[in-house]
């Protein structure tokens, strides 16, 4: 195999003082969960401030790296290899032979930066990029060094072996999930929510996701939908704890007894409401939403702040400023899109009115609430008490 | 209580059709072009299978092509007989009720150059009569129409069709489509004119991922897949001989008692349109039911999505389609419904009822309760 290891880069885990260790043992507890998921035995190590993936004799490198690139807190991901120490003279054309088959044929600027971290290496680290250098020049007649600002930097790191890299891949970038607490994400079928909760995931939050259903209006695959993009999300965020909350029954009430044109902007207000009691019941701290101001009427700012009224933890909308190409563009890149945009309908969509309302007064809209007074409660009682419970991974 | 009323989506695989596909894979699992004895043995399931098929259908053993099912062999018979007889003709014929799988073959022959002339149908969704005669030509090569429609149960006038075509057309091939029609009629290729005939195993009880093409001796179409050369180089591919086993012994429990489970189809579907017509507004699409198929019903419940009503009844237990079950994943409405007259509306709140002899007077009867208690509620909540 053309690398032994990867070396991973972290950033913003680097600034974070005493807490340093937690964000290090909670980046390398979801970089063991992600690479659970690909053949062979991988072993992840911490030591003097990196984080190096060692794999196994035989593995896909190509699947390793896709794993890895799901990992939040990742920089960069620094494919490795590894040669026994058999003297600098052979170190020097072990770099040649990585040299030959990384970038063959190499024509640019480069510098060779060296790292002991086993001190008692008897060459100096200078000494030793001047002499590595020289092997790669011979080798590479239309090379020259630049050490201000070269193409190409190669890295030679010395521990007990010696580890070479030159190359960094991009990361999914945030903070390892499990270092912020806990979200309930309200998840419908539609592009935004997937997006929604990757981006506050991406941040280091833990996911769980509530999902309303509508059954008979709604049908089985828009269910199988919505766990599928959970499990999409799921890739980045870890486990996700999916609650299916059977809304038809309120829906159908509010359909009874309040004016139409109210009826998103009150279903909404249940949703969130129900949300709510699920995010409490397992200590999350806010709620998750795909709203992006003005996209629907239930997403004007006078809706948005109808349906805030209703809970009293903090509502996250990361995609709030965002126009739908945006959004989309995300979902492509975290391949939800596809998933996203299969024609099942979900359970707003259903009786939707021609001209819902778009400036919701609160007053007006409490006083359509106080016409459910009868059974609501026992309603959303129901529906929180018969919710299905899915462990996505 | 369970109510299975899907059986022209697929049926339930009968126990003795069970049994000989489980030894047809476990112990006679030779492949049936092998030199060797365990070939033999399994070459005489294809024998069995062929040997009940022809008596069912009064022909030889040697015209039945064994396939991967309805839709390839659909495709097998519009394509090869298109192909083979383009030297004397490019026009070709079908209706505009047909299934996809004979529907988009004939578009992709219009994008290849052939001229393609859609039947138009009546309001009983029967391919009529007097456009057919006016659309044969001498230059026509091939006519291709279904026996039953899937979505209603109409019954076309294949006989009648059959003499038409050969006397105005000489030259062309007619091509049926049986899936929806093989174990509920009795099917006589040679006395009714039909040069092709497309059959598939699960839709008699059978296994999926087999069927049929009759291909009477004598027609000359042109193979649509290559290989090792099996049947006769007509259809290369390893036989699928658990299929094929499967196959035989349907076709053969279907004709079993025929006469007396086209009576029953007939009194189950009976009970259910007598009852339908206790709801308000509830209207039967299709041929009146004697001279429909025995098995399919399709009824328009105005005011309600059918998807909805599918959604509310499987709740029930009870499984029914909307439109067709290929065409229900697209919401787009039934081609076939609006070919008949239906508006959009009415034709996307159409279900589709089909009744195996499995089903018992018991299951309708609950179903109708259901639709009884749904229906108005249904239509109460209806989108505005």
């Amino acid at each position: 195999m053309l690398f032994h290891a990867f070396l991973i880069k972290y950033a913003e885990i680097a600034i974070k003082g005493k807490n340093r260790y937690l964000f290090e043992d909670a980046l390398v507890k979801q970089i063991r969960q992600a690479l659970s998921r690909v053949e062979g035995e991988f072993a992840v190590q911490k030591e003097q401030g990196r984080i190096y993936v060692f794999c196994p004799e035989s593995y896909d490198y190509e699947e390793t790296l896709d794993a890895l690139r799901h990992v939040f807190g990742i920089v960069g991901i620094c494919p490795v290899r590894i040669f026994e120490d058999r003297g600098l003279e052979e170190t020097a054309r072990d770099v040649v032979g990585y040299m030959e088959s990384c970038h063959p044929d190499f024509s640019g600027t480069f510098k060779v930066y060296t790292r002991r971290a086993r001190k008692t290496y008897p060459v100096p680290s200078m000494e030793v990029s001047a002499q590595i250098g020289g092997h790669i020049l011979e080798a590479f007649p239309r090379a020259r060094v630049d050490v201000h600002e070269p193409e190409l930097t190669i890295s030679v790191e010395i521990r007990e072996k010696i580890y070479v890299y030159s190359q960094t891949i991009r990361g999914a970038g945030g903070m390892p999930v499990g270092t912020n607490g806990k979200a309930t994400l309200l998840l419908s079928g539609g592009i935004d929510s997937p997006v929604a909760g990757y981006m506050i995931a991406k941040r280091g939050v833990q996911i769980e996701a509530v999902y309303f259903h509508a059954p008979p209006y709604t049908s089985e695959r828009a269910k199988q939908k919505v766990v599928d993009l959970a499990r999409l999300v799921a890739r980045y965020s870890g486990p996700i704890r999916l609650y299916v909350v059977n809304f038809t029954d309120i829906q159908l009430y509010i359909y009874d007894q309040c004016p139409h044109d109210e009826l998103t902007i009150l279903m909404r207000r249940y949703m969130m409401r129900i949300a709510e009691y699920f995010a409490k019941k397992d200590k999350s701290l806010g709620l998750i939403t795909g709203e992006s101001i003005g996209q629907v009427a239930s997403q004007t700012m006078h809706s948005l702040a109808a349906t805030d009224e209703v809970c009293t933890l903090p509502v996250y909308r990361p995609v709030i400023g965002f126009d739908k190409q945006e959004i989309v563009e995300i979902a492509r890149q975290i391949q939800t899109f596809d998933t996203s945009i299969q024609p099942y309908e979900d359970c707003c969509t259903i009786f939707v009115a021609k001209h819902p309302v778009t400036k919701p007064n609160l007053k007006v809209i409490r006083r359509s609430e106080g016409k459910l007074s009868e059974k609501i409660e026992e309603l959303v009682k129901t529906a929180q008490e018969t919710a299905e419970v899915l462990e996505i991974e | 209580m369970e109510a299975y009323f899907d059986n022209s989506a697929t049926t339930r695989c009968s126990a003795g059709v069970r049994d000989i596909v489980v030894k047809a894979m476990t112990e006679d699992f030779g492949n049936p072009s092998a030199m060797h004895r365990k070939g033999v043995e399994a070459e005489q399931y294809i024998r069995r299978t062929s040997e009940i098929l022809a008596g069912t259908l009064k022909v030889s053993p040697k015209e039945i092509l064994y396939t991967s099912g309805g839709t390839e062999s659909d495709n097998l018979a519009v394509f090869g007989a298109a192909q083979a007889g383009r030297r004397r003709g490019l026009h070709v014929i079908t209706s505009a009720v047909e299934h996809p799988a004979v529907a988009q073959p004939m578009e992709a022959l219009r994008e290849q150059g052939y001229e393609v002339t859609v039947l138009p149908v009546d309001s009983r969704g029967v391919v009529r009569m007097d456009a057919l005669e006016e659309a044969l030509r001498p230059d026509t090569i091939l006519v291709s129409v279904m026996y039953v429609n899937n979505e209603t149960g109409s019954v076309m006038p294949v006989e009648q069709m059959g003499k038409q075509i050969h006397a105005r057309s000489p030259q062309a091939l007619f091509h049926v489509d049986a899936i929806q029609a093989f174990g509920k009629y009795r099917i006589y290729p040679r006395r009714t004119g039909i040069d092709l005939l497309s059959v598939s195993s699960h839709k008699i009880h059978g296994p999926k991922g087999c069927g049929f093409l009759y291909v009477r001796d004598g027609v000359r179409i042109r193979p649509q897949i290559l290989g090792g050369g099996q049947q006769n180089g007509m259809r290369s591919g390893t036989d699928n001989v658990p299929g094929i086993a499967g196959l035989g012994e349907a076709a053969r429990e279907a004709y079993e008692d025929f006469e007396e489970k086209t009576a029953r189809l007939y009194a189950l579907k009976e009970r259910m349109a007598a009852g339908l017509e206790t709801i308000p507004d509830v209207r039967v699409n299709g041929m009146p039911l004697p001279e429909a198929a025995p098995h399919i019903l399709s009824i328009t419940f105005p005011g309600i999505r059918s998807e909805v009503l599918l959604h509310a009844l499987e709740e029930r237990g009870i499984y029914v389609s909307a439109g067709s079950a290929c065409a229900s994943h697209k919401s787009r409405p039934s081609t076939t419904l609006t070919a008949m007259g239906l508006s959009t509306k009415e034709a996307q709140s159409a279900i589709r009822v089909s009744f195996s002899e499995e089903n018992t007077p018991e299951e309708v009867d609950y179903t109708l309760e259901v639709l009884k208690e749904l229906v108005p509620m249904l239509r109460r909540y209806s989108r505005h």
